[in-house]
């Protein structure tokens, strides 16, 4: 903790990096002088991670130089940037969950002694809290934390071993409005009094323009743009974010007549993994023609809601019905009411990776002609099937035959989606379904969402995405604590106001 | 004598039964803590074990120190953990795979080096009696324990301090925990786990010692009768916990010496139905503590089996 009291000045100079054939940094330059708030704006792939994680020893950069405090630095690895006083707060928590917020900081510490004295460390552990600018209970376990505050106990940490200059990487992806704006204000007036510096990584506009004093924008690798945020907007911004590839505005919201709930759940209780209560008898109802968006904090209960309603998870309590009768989320209870589901991660939770394609495309119908014939498989009507699908999705992959796991994200939730969309839709359970995809096939997976809205079907839309259940819903309920603890429609809904409501979770098994 | 006891006796026997049988599994499980609070299962330790009751007999016949014979089973065990953490750190490699493989290789490479100890007698560890204030035989022959026994329970203690109190136990729950956390913070995760598994591996040398080199003090093919497998199950159910694994272990223990006991009294019918109790207590406690309902509270987040 020998490190300077102010920030240093760090210039990254003309930046290349090369993955097999992909640029995923093309000389890109970047000046952060003492005490900056500065925003790194760009699209999933845009180059944003590999940039600071080249500056903080992640990678090392082809080409090109770092500065840091006025000399040329060889940077070998993570440990030659900290002691300069450079931290990096990580979009995924790197807190050790049992353990408690003590035992964390002095886990970070650089020497920790080989026989702990707790006194001394809760002391001194007192002593900095006194000057912190967020407080923490030293003795509470970590998983017992909010999201917000494991955030806290981030930034904490790094202060605590003295950086100055921390890199947030999308810090505020699982906070409610109010936790992030708590955590983005302080660290601005922290960089206020030139006591840090910040560099913000993120995709969200609302964050720059209230918190960020400068912003530079990345897209496919390349150094875009720079404005200071008092001198240009919103859309001047998301013109230089997305170039020609303006997102797909989503279908239009038709006027659908009022229709008889179709999902309905009363009372569930499920328990999770760990065998901690995740949901706590949980109440709602979709009816045909509305997108019911479910909003939270991720780890209160909404994946293991999803696996109940898949037939993934025994409920312990509680009914489920769809169409009026009740739903065990058997094979033919599925394809009978029409049930289908966009589950979070395709990759890993809604196909076979190293299936192809065309069979992934195919695990709705191998039960039935024309895909089935006997006990045999029709390959010329599977062939046939996948390539109307692929061309109407636009998946783009090898061919009907390519491993799933080539194609990239985008193109695996198309294949889902084509999968999902292409038969009598009824009802749709659709789980953080643009979670890691770039904005344009984000876009065109909404609208496909709106889409069979439109047509008629009951849509639970279960998403972390707070702007997206915004977009999408024609009513918003909050889960928190495994309970459904808020409802509003979603032409009155306040996102603060949800927010708080996202906020007064019960701490839950830990979501990371 | 003994049948004037009656069902105390039973009750005497079985508690200085579970005293004497306990300590195998002990160490063995102690070692599978520490292997698995670092994140890493190795279900090779019945094979570490039967290794190290060859080495620890064998040691004992050449040299004619008993605890000189502790001591190379200890390292033989050191080695074989070692090997499992080295293999599985490379990538792509599953440890529960290359645990099975070393089970196979441990147990193999005792039978083969131990073809020429299995007639000569070594020298024994020595027992303390601490039962001479009693005139009854069976308490003074209950009360017969084994320094090992007394040793592991002074380090089911000092680990579960250890583990709070000292950086290495506070990076080996890290590693156990959270990886990620471990190379966020520069540390080298790998090798906090080859420690953490050869250590684990030295104790269940020791406590392949106890099998050859305590009553009756000889070394065969048969010596272990699957402590070292048993030993992972109790681990689960003593929730990772050392101190837990102490009460467990002697949980076990008592379960082995039940058909024994039974048989002093005369009670020989359920003979063979008696000494499965081990058996039966293993598969009872697996299926309870991997009901759905219970799934693996406690469990380090690293494990392969609770990801």
């Amino acid at each position: 903790m020998t490190q300077p009291a102010t920030p240093p000045e760090v210039e990254i100079i003309a930046l290349s990096k090369q993955f097999g054939t992909v640029k995923a940094l093309d000389a890109v330059s970047e000046r952060f002088r003492p005490g900056c708030f500065h925003a790194l704006l760009g699209e999933n792939g845009a180059g944003k991670s590999t940039l600071v994680k080249c500056l903080m020893g992640f990678y090392r950069a082809d080409e090109g130089a770092i500065v840091i405090a006025g000399r040329e630095r060889r940077i070998e690895g993570p440990q030659d940037v900290q002691a300069l006083g450079l931290g990096m707060v990580y979009q995924h928590f790197t807190l050790v969950e049992p353990m408690t917020v003590a035992e964390n900081l002095v886990l970070a510490r650089p020497q920790i002694p080989a026989l702990i004295d707790w006194d001394r460390e809760r002391a001194a552990i007192a002593r900095f809290m006194e000057g912190a600018p967020f407080r923490l209970d030293p003795d509470a376990p970590v998983a017992a934390l909010a999201a917000g505050e494991k955030q806290k106990l981030e930034i904490l940490k790094q202060l605590w071993l003295g950086r100055r200059f921390l890199v947030l990487d999308e810090p505020t992806s699982v906070l409610t409005p109010a936790e992030a704006d708590d955590v983005l204000g302080e660290m601005r007036r922290l960089s206020d009094t030139g006591a840090l510096s910040v560099v913000l990584i993120t995709h969200k506009f609302r964050e720059v323009m209230a918190f960020a004093r400068t912003v530079s924008v990345l897209r496919g690798g390349r150094h875009v743009g720079s404005a200071t945020v008092a001198g240009t907007d919103e859309a001047a911004l998301a013109g230089i974010m997305f170039g020609e590839a303006r997102p797909r505005a989503p279908a239009d919201r038709a006027a659908m007549p009022p229709a008889p709930p179709y999902l309905e759940i009363a009372g569930l209780r499920a328990r999770g993994d760990r065998g901690t209560l995740m949901v706590r008898d949980a109440a709602l109802s979709v009816a045909g023609g509305e997108v019911v968006g479910v909003a939270g904090v991720s780890g209160n209960g909404q994946k293991e809601l999803v696996e109940v309603l898949a037939g993934q998870r025994l409920a312990e309590a509680g009914t489920v019905r769809v169409g009026g009768q009740p739903f065990s989320g058997g094979r033919r209870e599925i394809r009978a009411r029409g049930v289908f589901l966009l589950a979070e991660e395709p990759l890993a939770n809604a196909a076979v990776r190293s299936m192809s394609v065309m069979e992934n495309l195919m695990l709705r119908r191998y039960d039935r002609a024309p895909v089935a014939s006997g006990p045999w498989l029709n390959r010329r009507a599977m062939r046939q099937l996948a390539e109307e699908l692929i061309a109407r999705y636009r998946v783009r992959s090898a061919g009907p035959e390519a491993p799933l796991h080539t194609l990239s994200g985008g193109n695996v939730q198309r294949t889902v989606l084509a999968r999902e969309l292409s038969e009598a839709v009824r009802l749709l359970i659709a789980q953080n379904p643009c979670f890691g995809l770039d904005a344009s096939a984000a876009a065109e997976i909404r609208a496909q969402i709106l889409e069979a809205r439109n047509r008629g079907a009951a849509i639970l839309l279960i998403s972390e995405d707070l702007d997206e259940t915004l977009a999408l819903s024609d009513r918003i309920l909050v889960m928190s604590g495994g309970r459904i603890v808020h409802e509003t429609p979603a032409a009155e809904a306040d996102r603060y106001e949800i927010g708080r409501h996202m906020a007064d979770a019960t701490p839950t098994e830990g979501a990371a | 004598m003994e049948g004037a006891l009656g069902w105390w006796g039973v009750l005497i026997a079985v508690l200085g039964g579970a005293v004497r049988v306990s300590t195998p599994y002990l160490f063995v499980a102690l070692g599978e803590t520490l292997t698995e609070r670092a994140g890493r299962v190795n279900l090779g330790l019945e094979g570490t074990l039967v290794l190290g009751a060859m080495t620890a007999f064998a040691t004992s016949v050449l040299t004619g120190s008993p605890w000189l014979g502790v001591l190379a089973a200890g390292i033989a065990g050191l080695g074989l953990g070692a090997l499992h953490a080295v293999i599985c750190n490379l990538p792509r490699v599953n440890d529960i795979a290359v645990g099975i493989a070393l089970f196979v290789f441990g147990t193999g490479l005792a039978f083969y080096l131990g073809k020429d100890f299995i007639q000569p007698r070594a020298e024994m560890l020595p027992g303390l009696a601490l039962g001479t204030w009693s005139d009854i035989p069976a308490v003074q022959s209950a009360l017969e324990i084994s320094p090992l026994f007394l040793l592991g329970m002074a380090l089911a203690f000092f680990l579960s301090w250890a583990l709070r109190r000292t950086r290495w136990g506070l990076l080996l729950r890290m590693a156990g925990e959270n990886a990620e956390a471990g190379r966020a913070l520069g540390l080298s995760v790998p090798r906090i786990r080859l420690a953490a598994t050869a250590a684990g591996g030295f104790l269940s040398g020791i406590g392949g010692a106890f099998l050859s080199l305590d009553y009756p003090g000889n070394w065969n093919e048969g010596l272990s009768s699957g402590q070292g497998l048993m030993a992972v199950a109790l681990v689960i159910f003593a929730r990772w916990e050392p101190v837990r694994c102490f009460w467990a272990s002697l949980l076990f223990g008592g379960a082995t010496a039940l058909g024994p006991a039974l048989q002093t009294v005369g009670i020989t019918s359920g003979y063979y139905l008696f000494n499965a109790a081990p058996y039966m207590l293993t598969l009872l406690l697996l299926v309870w503590a991997s009901s759905p309902r219970e799934t693996l509270a406690g469990a380090p987040r690293e494990l392969s089996i609770s990801r």
